[in-house]
């Protein structure tokens, strides 16, 4: 067994928060499945950081956490701002923006 | 998209066919994946799996963040066997405890609400989204595995033990080449907080806020709904929930002490109390705190009122249940859904009022 | 450039000298009526009431100076009357440099006196017609405007200039045939008359073009040095180009239908215009180019051609015709014919084509003054058939219109007798069959012509009076009387002309002569197919036959005022034009249509549809597009995801396959 299989486990983990994004109509719950998505590629970076023996991927998941704090700070915000003047947290409600 | 960048390096970078020569001049150090850790692995990793599957298949967002933090908490594991000391606390710490917490803190201000319903909108978005998740996954692993079969990892255990272990090898390294970007981390941040501030802040016009005595006069003057403030919850020896109502001094429940927005879901479980307090016992007993689903008439009757209670604004309206009442009643309590379609029924009637009263 | 020019001139052609003295102020003579032009159409209601005597005086005053202008020419000796007098450089794009200039020489002299002295003469005689008319300060900047545009015409000392006073000459005509603006007849006579001056503008236009390609130059002088270095069917091509324009200009088959029509305007215009001076442009443009068709037989046969059928045209719808006007326009379509006959026949007819021309603007001048005369004693009433006698009551008019029909019948000893004659006697010159085809022809044209004018004249000037029991058309009764001074001293001059134009300028071959520097000396056949006695008594026979039927049908007995319904086909025909009308309309007009709706159609089907099929697929496929911009964050995300998977694969199939 190779560390390969973590990066399988986290193209599964990527592939179900994309899912999840897609087919969740709750934004907080669409934000989770967004961090879902970001851990998996954290995972990723921590594996590549072991196969190539040293710290940068390490580093770089270390920059993705801090990206992605920000993120659902910001991310958060806007869905309770939202929230407070459309009484939904949903993201279909939000479709004014079409054609 | 990180990851399709990764992948799309990875392709550009690792040939298949001929891997590169590298020239070491001492023989590679090969880390392998000793069985301890592949056991982990083959633990966790399911788990991790498990806790996203859950995440997208719970209708319940706070279910969603719970079996996220499940599978947050596996991949910390990983990290801590994957040589990531410091990433896998962190992750623990500052992930799962602190972010997921923020998730949780929101959806207790959103509300439950906006939980999903069954019906799909968007035509073909589920089929899609399978199809493409599926092709996705299917295509990033193939890829994985073509390029990385014969590939062996170096181990950091030559890094993690020099100077500072791991957590001060990547202190060196966050303060020495990546220092610009971890100021510009800082920025980030400062910026996020600040814009997060101004999003979530209500304006006021000034003069609009009240002092407590201009309140008080409002309320007398009839300008709210009640003078008084809402009653607090139930407290009860079996139960501290904010989910418990109180009861009123005839042992018929307060309505207005549970905000609409909590699920009264406890609510059967509290009906020996309320029958305890309106001395509507013959007896006490042990069976006082059991759920009445047996059809005894006295127990059904007020099984039926006390639910008919938290539907109806005045209890003594209807003294008497009827038939379909304890049918609905009987649905409620024995399936224990997750979501009673009357509490859905209440929370879409008037979302104002639930704020007002929450305030 | 001047060496040039005077080394072609040593080879072919007169020495062409610089203009001095006198000569070098002939920019007067287009700039006089030009002035005249400019104020007063520019000055407006101002110059109302002294607007015709201006109009009158600039023209007399140009012919004053062109009188001057051609003793001092006649004092010079024969090879140094060809003068150029360079005003300033007009056109410089490149190589094609054109000067404005003008050539004075024995020809363009000619013409500045014909023009000026007739046109003068037509000035006076307007103001006294159009004393009624309250637009006559416009109607003069017109005329003034139009001796202008015909001077520099006439003047001009290359292609350009000559083309600039055409366009001018055809906008001129055009203002005044649509003088009367609220006869719609007049208005469409108008632009029919632009309009077929336009095809034959074109033609002109193509063969200055054609030369300058060939030659690279427009100057009379170089081009006529360098005719030679032209291929023939260069040439002759040129020459039916020009003809074409000259056809155009001079009403000649098959463009003629327009000149008739083009009468709708005031007489004096009929006059001036159309008979005596802007229709004879076409002669003078054959004869000015004669260094060209000298070299081109082919080219002068079609001159001649066209030349002997629009005379036999003329005459016989001549004939048919009972509007005043009319005949007389037909008339002169006939002998332009015969000058065109005659410059056709090369050094045997320029100088008869231009005596003629002359002769014919005195006589055919003084008839259409004869005829605005008399309609202006009746109410402006055309029709001949309801006049009748009227000798008594117009005796001035009656006089001076008799020797213009004498003259232009040919009668011995007046102008036409000179001229005409000559004409058919060269035609008769001609070798083989041309000479019986041509002299034949001019020979029946001038039988045609003694019987229509006899029957113009006899129904206008005789027999009873039917105008005594009719009313014209507003209503009033006719009293014809006799015109005043303004208009007959004009009209006894020209009769003058008439008459003794022709011996004056006939007698010791003074234009003959005068003329030779420019287009050759005339030359005689000695062999023609009929000897000149012959010819000359077939034409007085002819003559004389041609009034004694006039005479036996129109002279006696009562002739009704209704057009005769039932007449026979010639004259059915002849009084539709010939069919020249029916034939335009459906060779020219009908496919015109035709080809108008076609482009329509394809304009509407195919060029709209093309761009608004593209605009509507455009639009329709935008409109379905945008559906896709549902405002749902998922289904964005989906094509997110989607494009993702697509570039993985991608990837994969570039690396892997």
């Amino acid at each position: 067994m190779t560390p390969s299989y973590y990066l399988l486990l986290s193209a599964l983990l990527f592939a179900i928060g994309a899912v999840g994004v897609l087919v969740r109509r709750n934004a907080i719950v669409v934000f989770m499945c967004v961090e879902l998505m970001l851990n998996a590629v954290n995972l990723t970076l921590v594996t590549f950081s072991r196969i190539n023996g040293d710290l940068d991927g390490q580093i770089m998941a270390f920059f993705v956490m801090v990206v992605a704090a920000a993120e659902v700070v910001v991310g958060l915000a806007i869905i309770m701002s939202i929230f407070k003047t459309r009484r939904s947290a949903s993201v279909d409600d939000a479709n004014l923006l079409k054609y | 998209m990180s990851v399709l960048l990764a992948a799309a390096d990875l392709v550009a970078q690792l040939p298949a066919q001929d891997p590169p020569p590298v020239p070491p001049v001492t023989p590679p150090v090969v880390d392998t994946v000793t069985t301890g850790e592949a056991v982990v692995f083959w633990i966790l990793g399911p788990l991790a799996l498990a806790g996203g599957l859950g995440m997208i298949f719970s209708r319940n967002a706070v279910h969603s963040a719970l079996w996220l933090v499940l599978s947050m908490l596996c991949l910390g594991m990983l990290y801590l066997t994957q040589q990531a000391p410091f990433l896998g606390f962190v992750q623990i710490i500052v992930y799962t405890g602190a972010i997921m917490m923020l998730f949780l803190f929101v959806l207790m201000m959103v509300g439950r609400d906006s939980s999903d319903s069954v019906v799909e909108v968007l035509r073909g978005q589920r089929l899609a989204g399978a199809v493409l998740g599926i092709g996705f996954a299917g295509l990033v692993i193939a890829t994985v595995a073509r390029a990385l079969t014969d590939v062996d990892a170096r181990g950091l255990a030559a890094v993690n033990d020099s100077e500072g272990g791991n957590i001060g090898q990547i202190g060196r390294e966050l303060f020495t080449t990546y220092l610009f970007p971890f100021e510009l981390t800082s920025a980030l941040l400062i910026v996020a907080a600040v814009g997060a501030m101004v999003m979530a802040f209500t304006e006021r016009g000034p003069g609009a806020r009240r002092s407590q005595r201009d309140l008080v006069e409002a309320r007398f003057r009839g300008e709210y709904e009640r003078p008084s403030p809402l009653p607090g919850p139930g407290v009860f020896a079996t139960a501290n929930s904010v989910a418990t109502p109180a009861l009123l001094p005839d042992g018929s429940v307060a309505p207005e002490s549970v905000s609409e927005l909590i699920a009264p879901r406890e609510r059967s479980t509290l009906t020996g109390d309320e029958d305890a307090v309106a001395g509507r016992l013959p007896t006490p007993g042990a069976r006082a705190l059991a759920p009445h689903t047996d059809a005894a008439g006295t127990d059904a009757d007020a099984a039926a009122d006390a639910d008919t209670a938290v539907l109806t604004e005045n209890p003594a309206a209807e003294p008497a249940a009827d038939a379909d009442t304890t049918a609905v009643t009987t649905v409620t309590g024995d399936t224990a859904a997750d979501e009673p379609t009357t509490v859905i029924h209440a929370d879409d009637t008037d979302a104002t009022e639930a704020e007002g009263k929450n305030r | 450039m001047l060496t040039l020019a005077q080394e072609a001139a040593q080879e072919a052609g007169p020495v062409v000298g610089a203009a001095s003295g006198l000569a070098s102020m002939a920019w007067l003579l287009v700039a006089l009526p030009a002035f005249g032009a400019l104020v007063l159409l520019v000055g407006g209601r101002r110059t109302n009431a002294w607007g015709h005597w201006l109009g009158c005086a600039t023209v007399l005053a140009a012919f004053g100076y062109g009188l001057a202008l051609f003793f001092d020419t006649a004092g010079l000796p024969a090879e140094e009357r060809t003068r150029e007098l360079d005003l300033f450089s007009w056109i410089g794009v490149g190589s094609l440099q054109i000067d404005f200039g003008m050539r004075l020489d024995t020809l363009s002299m000619v013409f500045v006196l014909l023009i000026t002295g007739v046109g003068g003469l037509i000035h006076v005689y307007a103001s006294g017609y159009l004393a009624d008319d309250p637009n006559r300060r416009r109607f003069f900047g017109y005329f003034n405007l139009f001796v202008a545009a015909m001077l520099i015409l006439v003047l001009g000392d290359n292609f350009v200039t000559l083309y600039l006073g055409w366009e001018g000459v055809g906008l001129a005509s055009y203002l005044l045939i649509g003088w009367y603006q609220d006869r719609p007849y007049a208005a469409t006579a108008a632009k029919k008359a632009f309009i077929m001056n336009r095809v034959g503008d074109v033609g002109l236009a193509l063969a200055i073009f054609l030369l300058w390609r060939e030659l690279g130059t427009l100057d009379y002088t170089e081009v006529f040095a360098r005719v030679g270095e032209l291929s023939g069917p260069t040439i002759t091509a040129i020459a039916v180009l020009l003809l074409l324009g000259a056809c155009g200009k001079s009403g000649q088959f098959p463009l003629q239908s327009w000149l008739p029509d083009a009468m709708a305007g005031p007489t004096p215009v009929s006059a001036l215009i159309h008979a005596a001076t802007m229709v004879t442009a076409g002669v003078y443009l054959i004869a000015r180019c004669s260094p060209l068709y000298n070299l081109t037989a082919d080219g002068r046969l079609v001159v001649m051609a066209v030349g002997a059928v629009t005379l036999l045209i003329g005459c016989v719808i001549g004939c048919a015709y009972d509007d005043f006007k009319k005949v007389l326009a037909y008339s002169t379509v006939s002998q332009i014919g015969y000058m065109f006959l005659a410059v056709g026949l090369g050094p045997f007819g320029y100088a008869l084509g231009i005596f003629h021309l002359l002769t014919h603007g005195f006589f055919k001048a003084g008839l259409f003054l004869g005829a605005g005369s008399v309609m202006h004693g009746m109410n402006d009433e055309g029709d001949i058939r309801r006049m009748g006698g009227l000798r008594k009551h117009m005796p001035i008019t009656f006089v001076t219109f008799t020797i213009g029909y004498l003259a232009l019948i040919g009668f011995p000893f007046l102008s036409g007798y000179y001229s005409k004659d000559a004409i058919i006697e060269a035609a008769f010159g001609e070798p083989g069959w041309r000479g019986w085809v041509f002299g034949g022809a001019a020979l029946l044209g001038a039988g045609l012509t003694a019987f229509y004018m006899t029957r113009l004249f006899l129904l206008v000037f005789f027999g009873e009076e039917r105008w005594k029991t009719l009313e014209s058309e507003d209503g009033r009764a006719y009293r014809p009387h006799e015109s005043p001074l303004v208009m007959t001293v004009p009209m006894i001059v020209i009769a003058i002309g008439s008459a003794a134009a022709g011996f004056f300028l006939y007698s010791g071959e003074r234009l003959v002569g005068w003329l030779e520097p420019n287009v050759g000396a005339l030359q005689e056949h000695d062999h023609g197919v009929l000897p000149h006695t012959a010819v000359l008594a077939l034409t007085m026979g002819l003559i004389a036959l041609g009034v004694l039927v006039a005479w036996l049908l129109f002279g006696r007995g009562e002739q009704p005022v209704a057009r005769p319904a039932r007449v026979s086909l010639p004259v059915r025909a002849a009084r539709a034009d010939l069919y020249a009308n029916a034939v335009n309309e459906w060779i020219i007009e009908r496919p015109g249509i035709w080809l108008t709706r076609l482009a329509v159609f394809l304009d509407n089907k195919g060029v709209d549809g093309v761009v608004n099929g593209t605009a509507a697929l455009l639009g329709g496929t935008s409109g379905r597009l945008r559906r896709l911009q549902t405002g749902f964050v998922r289904s964005y995300a989906l094509g997110m995801l989607g494009g993702g998977v697509l570039v993985i694969a991608a990837l994969l199939v570039v690396r892997y396959s």
